[in-house]
């Protein structure tokens, strides 16, 4: 079944005629992605790849009826207002692709998604895609890549690494086993969808049989999934890798997120506290597959 | 985040009602002598730099005379704290203390709130006040009334310096806001005695009254060639660029230049590179599809660290990006630098053909050897190969000459969003311009009547970024082995002086 996309729902692309919001809504069409239209303020009643384009959110759900999900491809210090559009024009599920997003903005979605009990994934995410039905935001960079990179199968895959998140798929894809759906959460410290409840989405999902971690330093979010684990909350089997094992502390690695404060989020404690719940984890990438073959062989 | 200064952040304070000791921010001891002179000659002196234990390392003292505040100056100026510089002194007024608390302000990542934390043990060195600290869960939307605040603090005063300390934080954008201590001094008024504030990095923009200098963690002073980095990066939203310095000339392995592409990929790959005996000198991230131009400057500062002995770049290995823009961006760097040292360009993913093409055709131009993999290499395979070169030393004497570019005769020429192409019309009177067009992926040129390259839109147009700063026209005119055409991407900065 596969978790939070696939080929039933309906999306839009708000800043569809800019140059990336253009190239990924034809990346998402060909790759199987129900796209229906399309906003951009003030280019109401263009065309995108043969699609609509409404000046706001809530003349687009209304010409279009249902929509699913929106992926936002605006400048990150307009992210804010884009989402806020969205979330009150009543769309469940939103993607929001900038990086850079200012904190408060985000926390500030946060609370009004809540209110309105939307969920949303990023900022800073690559997307999400579940092999074979369809893709939100660039997984792959082009159809044809997604589509020779991955392939259905059983192993959801979360991740705070865009690049990590498409090479665990890749790997995976040609170790001969499949990929339910891989989610990118986001490298930000604060984000939408956490690894947790994706994992959460991942143990109620009949397609997926195990579960990949991909975390890294800095915040909690791998400690939750042990606490989940330890509750007895998820009965899957977990491969967890945790990247930035020679980092130092209060240096920020890329990621907002991949920094260590006050000794807290560091790669031996994320590690320690996954393994002493039972999760199997890995010291190096490139140990993934097999080991996922020898789990899944196992359960 | 990017750190204040405690002058800074105490500046910031007063400006929001709260009380703050008399003094003044120096950069020499005799200003040192003169504030300390109009305190009363009794007076404290604190290091402005980034420490958590500034205290114990000798960056905060106390002076009984002027005479005496200006040679405690003296002697921390210049001097390094945990590494970093000491530049600027605060010369405080002492206050009398009654009683320490802790005001604290956190951005919660688990519960995506703001929280207000306050403790009625404050000072340095309480080892358990974690569990004395009462927290208040705020809303990012609205200010904690008093009342909400009294909850975990029963003072009024001290509640309303909590509410101020919430508005505060609010409006800067804090990552993270503390006052410790806030003492209650003999005249019972609450004085702010220290104060650190972090602005969070991507909102630095929109607070430029912070004059902050650069907005990334770093855990140390900017280095120079951080500085430029920034410079780089800051108003160029087309991708990101990250760059750190790794100060670890303790640790052992050969130091070598670290390109990464792709946050996640490339920690993995920083950790590849400590495996295999290699020691990077800087951590660098080139990633979220940003245009050549930022990877060819991103390679120019790389290759301007002292001492490195070779050069990974490593990302996920199986990147959405396309890999071409980033073997063009790191090549134009090598060819026009010609380090004398090896590369290892691990360019996997999206146009990884290509880009490997690149490598192989332009390699016989540098003097040292430069190598390409793709996504079915590991990082760490990468890391060893780039070992066994710096090991071998291989060096190739009779590299062949890249074809020149001429400013000599017509020349045309237009700017792009950070800076300019030059076509020598002159050398396309000879030589057929087709490839050169072609080559550009937007389209954005043609062939005159005379069938000479110029612009197919407007100028103001392409400087305005529909010039996509790929470097596929100057490639290609290379490939062809004509130089009619130059690419300039300028690095201001970048030639004057040393590294560090």
């Amino acid at each position: 079944m596969a978790i939070l996309i696939d080929e039933t729902k309906s999306v839009i692309v708000q800043g569809i005629t800019g140059r990336e919001g253009s190239a990924r809504t034809k990346l998402m069409l060909e790759y199987g992605t129900r796209v229906i239209g399309g906003c951009t303020p003030g280019r109401g009643g263009a065309q995108v790849h043969g699609l609509p384009v409404f000046d706001t959110v809530e003349e687009a759900v209304r010409n279009l009826g249902r929509v699913d999900v929106s992926v936002i491809f605006v400048p990150a210090p307009k992210v804010k207002e884009a989402a806020m559009e969205a979330i009150g024009a009543g769309i469940p599920l939103l993607a929001l692709i900038a990086d850079r997003v200012p904190l408060y903005d985000v926390l500030e979605i946060c609370e009004v998604a809540d209110e309105k009990g939307a969920k949303f994934v990023g900022p800073n995410t690559v997307g999400i895609i579940s092999p074979g039905k369809a893709v939100l935001g660039m997984i792959g960079g082009s159809a044809e890549a997604a589509r020779s990179w991955f392939r259905t199968g059983c192993v959801g895959i979360v991740s705070r690494s865009g690049g990590l998140s498409a090479s665990t798929g890749y790997y995976i894809s040609q170790t001969g086993l499949g990929v339910s759906t891989i989610c990118h959460v986001g490298g930000d410290a604060v984000v939408g969808l956490t690894m947790p409840q994706v994992v959460e989405m991942f143990e109620l999902d009949d397609q997926t049989e195990l579960i990949v971690v991909i975390g890294e330093i800095g915040g909690l979010q791998e400690e939750q999934i042990a606490d989940l684990v330890e509750r007895g909350k998820i009965k899957k089997p977990i491969l967890a890798y945790i990247g930035g094992r020679s980092a130092q502390t209060g240096t920020r690695y890329s990621h907002a997120g991949a920094i260590i404060e006050a000794g807290q989020g560091t790669w031996q404690s994320k590690v320690g506290r996954l393994r002493s719940a039972g999760v199997e984890v890995v010291e190096q990438i490139g140990e993934i597959p097999e080991k996922a073959r020898k789990m899944l062989k196992a359960s | 985040m990017a750190k204040l200064h405690e002058y800074k952040a105490k500046q910031i304070l007063a400006r929001y009602g709260i009380e703050i000791p008399k003094g003044e921010v120096v950069y020499n001891a005799e200003s040192a002598f003169n504030v300390a002179e109009r305190l009363g000659g009794k007076c404290v002196i604190k290091a402005q730099i980034h420490s958590t234990s500034r205290a114990s390392k000798g960056g905060i003292k106390f002076a009984k005379t002027a005479e005496e505040a200006r040679k405690i100056a003296s002697e921390i100026l210049g001097s390094r704290i945990d590494n970093n510089l000491c530049e600027a002194l605060l010369v405080e007024e002492k206050v009398e203390i009654e009683k320490e608390f802790y005001l604290g302000f956190i951005i919660d990542t688990v519960l995506k709130r703001p929280v207000l934390l306050f403790s009625e043990f404050g000072g340095s060195g309480i080892e358990d006040r974690a569990e004395t600290t009462k927290r208040l869960v705020c809303s990012v939307r609205h200010e904690p009334t008093i009342e909400q605040i009294k909850t975990i603090c029963s003072d009024e005063g001290v509640a309303a310096i909590l509410q101020k300390l919430y508005r505060l934080a609010r409006e800067y954008e804090a990552r993270s806001a503390e006052i410790n201590p806030l003492v209650l001094s003999g005249n019972r008024s609450f004085v702010a005695l220290d104060c650190r504030i972090s602005v969070d990095d991507y909102a630095v923009f929109r607070h430029e009254d912070l004059d902050i200098e650069v907005a990334r963690e770093l855990g140390h002073t900017p280095t120079r060639l951080e500085k430029l980095a920034w410079q780089v990066e800051k108003n160029d939203y087309r991708g990101t660029f990250y760059f750190v310095e790794i100060d670890d000339e303790f640790k052992p392995g050969i130091k070598i230049g670290f390109h990464g592409a792709g946050g996640g990929g490339s920690m993995a790959s920083l950790d590849a590179a400590e495996r295999n005996g290699l020691r990077p000198a800087c951590y660098v991230d080139t990633s979220g599809n940003p245009p050549a131009s930022k990877i060819y400057r991103a390679a120019r500062i790389i290759l301007s660290i002292k001492g490195i002995r070779g050069y990974f770049l490593s990302g996920s290995g199986v990147a959405s990006q396309e890999q071409f823009i980033l073997a063009r961006g790191v090549l134009k760097a090598f060819l026009e630098e010609r380090p004398k040292i090896p590369a290892v360009l691990r360019l996997g993913g999206n146009g990884e053909e290509v880009a490997k093409q690149i490598v192989e055709n332009f390699g016989k131009f540098l003097p040292m050897p430069i190598e390409a993999y793709q996504k079915n290499h590991s990082a760490d395979f990468c890391a060893s190969r780039l070992r066994s070169l710096i090991e071998e030393a291989n060096e190739n004497s009779n590299f062949e000459e890249l074809p020149a570019f001429s400013f000599e005769g017509k020349l045309y020429e237009f700017k792009t969003k950070t800076g300019r192409i030059i076509f020598n019309h002159s050398i396309f009177e000879k030589v057929d311009a087709s490839y050169v067009v072609e080559a550009c992926p937007v389209k954005i040129l043609k062939k005159d009547e005379q069938g000479l390259p110029i612009l197919a839109i407007d100028p103001a147009d392409a400087e305005r970024g529909k010039c996509i700063e790929c470097l596929a026209c100057e490639f290609a005119s290379w490939e062809k082995g004509f130089g009619g055409v130059k690419v300039e991407f300028p690095i201001e900065g970048l030639e004057d002086g040393n590294s560090n």
